[in-house]
């Protein structure tokens, strides 16, 4: 009876360390990226890997507090990268 | 008895979340890579709406599955809702600006409907119009970089 929760928290923490690493190769791009278009969809992964993170960090420890932030970041991040690709309008593109 | 499939279905529902989870976290991973080893800015646009789109949602679908109780699951709902309505709007103007700029790979384009609409001549929605009647005050960024 032990055996497949533990399975299966031992999964979500595996992935956890995926979304991690694949948020480091992003971070990547995002200091690489050679015009700022590229530095604003890394941004936008960048904040949809942070939402994975956050739900497989609630789906683990089974506390529902960290929801309500993930509705909060999903708003705010649509919000920042409008607004900046408003901002490398025309001309602008480093 | 009913102790007992109610187990079931808890442990049914946890393994099920989990392979959601897990097949969005596979995704995300990919698109990483793909983000980070494609050429130019609308290819790794298409490599990044994988994570934003299906990747979110399975992964929210799989927190759904887990957490299972209501407000949970309808902000989960309300998360993955949003995040389909809000990825296309920043695609388009970011491909849009990519390809008013140097973020496109022309060479790579097999077609480029956008080709014959000047991009100077095709203003943004927000974007006064670039009348001939000289106003060089009204755009301030963009001219004195371009000139």
């Amino acid at each position: 009876m032990t055996g497949l929760p533990a399975l299966l928290d031992g999964v979500l923490v595996v992935s956890l360390v995926l979304l991690g690493l694949s948020a480091i190769l992003v971070v990547v791009r995002l200091l690489r990226g050679p015009t700022g278009l590229d530095r604003l969809v890394a941004l936008d992964v960048l904040v949809a890997e942070f939402l994975c993170g956050l739900v497989v960090y609630a789906a683990l420890t089974g506390n529902s507090a960290l929801v309500p932030v993930v509705v909060a970041i999903s708003l705010v991040g649509f919000l920042g990268s409008t607004t900046v690709a408003r901002f490398v309008r025309r001309g602008t593109d480093r | 008895m009913s102790a007992g499939s109610e187990d079931g279905l808890a442990a049914t529902l946890d393994a099920v979340g989990t392979v959601a989870i897990v097949l969005g976290v596979l995704l995300t991973l990919v698109a990483s890579v793909g983000l980070l080893s494609l050429p130019d800015v609308l290819s790794r646009m298409h490599a990044a709406t994988k994570p934003q789109t299906v990747g979110l949602v399975l992964v929210v679908i799989g927190g759904a599955l887990h957490l299972r109780t209501s407000v949970d699951v309808w902000m989960l709902v309300l998360v993955g809702a949003f995040q389909l309505v809000t990825a296309p709007v920043t695609a388009h103007v970011v491909g849009r600006l990519a390809h008013r700029g140097d973020g496109v790979r022309r060479d790579l384009l097999h077609v480029d409907e956008l080709r014959d609409s000047a991009d100077d001549v095709d203003p943004g929605p927000d974007d006064p119009e670039p009348d001939t009647t000289a106003h060089p005050s009204d755009v301030p960024g963009g001219r004195q970089e371009g000139s």
